[in-house]
């Protein structure tokens, strides 16, 4: 097996007296696709900010590619590192948000060239190229000059896989993508998220669509209360649940 | 086949007749009173004194704009700090430049020199420090940067910090998910799209502040209003040549109201362009039905 690409090793967090990470133990392989479902407030959000460090933790230890996240270990003590360093980290992990977050002041172009211009320091001429070259992979071609506000959610919400992409990311943190979309446009957003992972990319996806998480995730993991209570293949998940709760969620949201 | 009749609103130009017979009616009984001296405002208008003042007030418009919207920048941030003291000093200068008469604060700078005879420069509580005699720093010029500036500075920072706030918190986190700094995040995702919050309010306060350094005549700095006041209190024509003043302070501020029409179409570009793409649309749908 070769070695993982995330690994949570008794991850807690908690804010004030709630704890909202319990203990959390998960690997994800590289090129594995791994969905992470749950009720509201299960803390799958958060799970998935740690990753980046948007969400600092208390206790445990979070790895990306055999990289610490967010500290710096001298023996038994972990240094929160510096701000430049731990953006130096973010830059290779790329976060597709719910609300999309484009830069309503940027073109769809600029959105996918500003960071790599102004963080990777790449040539803008290189940057723009492959700009165009991950825009029109994402069917957007005609739509490169446009503003945010001219666009659907489902365009702009695959100019944000764009704009993720254009820093060439090691893993792509997905949280609830295709949650603030009319229901016509959320397959638009999957289909360029499913030639995604048939291409190899490491993919955690905070998800409410279990027929995504069945058809493309290797594996489905189930929070409730902070922690993971059931994690497997999504026909283990699907077909023999373990618990009460994922079954009443299963068929709630289907 | 119709053919559509707009109604006629005979109110409103029943009142628009009557407007312009009062406003002309009005000027006609201006520009006949001898009292109010137009000769010697034509006389006096590109006066060498006059000018000098309308160019130092101009000046100062710009020097202590500059100021305010440099120090209102980093004080708005240092408000927003999750350190408390570094919030607290700066919501503490906000309160005390925003509570005092800015004509009280020109003077007590101008008159510095009978607090502090001495003003040294240096690190607290070593021997390193340097020291002059108050009045040979504090000129007028100084005093006037000082107390409009400061002041513009905390007028400023509620302005920029509204704007701040106006963008919405996810784009900050965007910039940092892809790897921004703090500070490069708000150089570059925030701030631009703060402006357009922020530009029209400044565009008042500069209007506001060409007018307010007129207060410096109290320090007998020599700006617009001061050489105005210089003339006519040795020729007695005070009337005139405060219509002289005034007619500088309009054309003045007219530019500036030009330039921020300028600079706010310039930051509104995501926008407007959506409205020309509406039009579009919404012709090529009229074409198609």
């Amino acid at each position: 097996m070769p070695s993982p690409m995330i690994v949570f090793d008794r991850v807690s967090k908690s804010y004030g007296g709630l704890t909202v990470l319990h203990d959390i133990n998960l690997t994800v392989a590289p090129g594995e696709v791994i969905s992470l479902i749950g009720p509201s407030g299960s803390g799958k959000s958060t799970l998935l900010r740690c990753i980046n460090h948007l969400e600092p933790i208390d206790s445990g230890s979070i790895t990306v590619d055999g990289e610490l996240i967010g500290y710096r270990q001298e023996g038994d003590l972990a240094f929160e590192l510096s701000e430049k360093q731990i953006a130096r980290q973010r830059a290779r992990i790329g976060m597709v948000f719910q609300n999309f977050n484009l830069f309503g002041h940027l073109t769809a172009l600029e959105n996918v060239i500003e960071a790599p211009i102004h963080v990777l320091g790449i040539p803008r001429r290189d940057a723009e190229e492959q700009a165009a070259e991950l825009l029109t992979r994402v069917g957007l071609a005609q739509k490169m000059h446009n503003y945010p506000r001219m666009l659907s959610g489902g365009q702009q919400q695959r100019v944000a896989i764009a704009r993720a992409l254009a820093m060439k990311p090691k893993v792509v943190l997905f949280d609830e993508p295709t949650s603030a979309l009319d229901p016509e446009l959320v397959d638009e957003v999957l289909d360029v998220m499913r030639a995604l992972a048939e291409e190899g990319m490491t993919m955690v996806v905070v998800t409410h669509e279990m027929s995504f998480a069945r058809e493309v995730c290797n594996r489905v993991a189930f929070m409730e209360a902070g922690r993971i209570v059931e994690c497997g293949s999504p026909a283990e998940i699907a077909n023999d649940p373990a618990f009460r709760r994922t079954r009443a969620f299963l068929s709630r949201v289907q | 086949m119709l053919t559509y009749v707009p109604a006629k609103p005979w109110g409103s130009r029943a009142a628009a007749m009557l407007l312009v017979v009062l406003i002309g009616y009005f000027l006609l009984s201006i520009a006949g009173n001898a009292n109010f001296g137009w000769d010697v405002v034509g006389n006096y208008l590109f006066d060498s004194r006059i000018l000098s003042g309308l160019s130092l007030t101009i000046w100062l418009t710009i020097v202590t704009m500059m100021i305010g919207v440099i120090l209102g920048t980093i004080c708005a941030i240092m408000a927003m700090s999750r350190n408390i003291v570094v919030a607290t000093v700066a919501n503490a200068y906000i309160w005390f430049f925003r509570g005092t008469p800015v004509l009280v604060q020109l003077i007590f700078w101008y008159n510095l020199g009978a607090l502090f005879p001495e003003l040294s420069l240096g690190i607290p509580f070593t021997s390193w420090w340097v020291s002059v005699p108050t009045n040979t720093v504090i000129a007028p010029v100084t005093a006037a940067i000082l107390g409009l500036g400061l002041n513009e500075g905390a007028y400023m920072s509620e302005i920029i910090r509204s704007g701040l706030l106006s963008v919405d918190p996810g784009q900050r986190q965007a910039a940092r998910a892809l790897g921004m700094t703090n500070g490069k995040a708000l150089r570059r995702i925030v701030l631009p799209q703060a402006m357009t919050v922020i530009i029209p309010p400044t565009g008042n306060q500069t209007i506001g502040m060409l007018k307010t350094t007129s207060l410096v005549s109290v320090i007998s700095l020599s700006d617009l209003l001061y050489s105005a006041q210089t003339i006519y209190s040795r020729n007695f024509q005070t009337i005139p040549l405060l219509i002289v003043a005034c007619i500088w302070y309009l054309a003045a501020t007219t530019v500036l109201s030009v330039l921020q029409a300028r600079i706010e179409r310039r930051f509104a570009r995501s926008r407007r362009d959506l409205g020309v793409t509406t039009e579009i649309t919404s012709a090529g749908q009229v074409g198609s039905s």
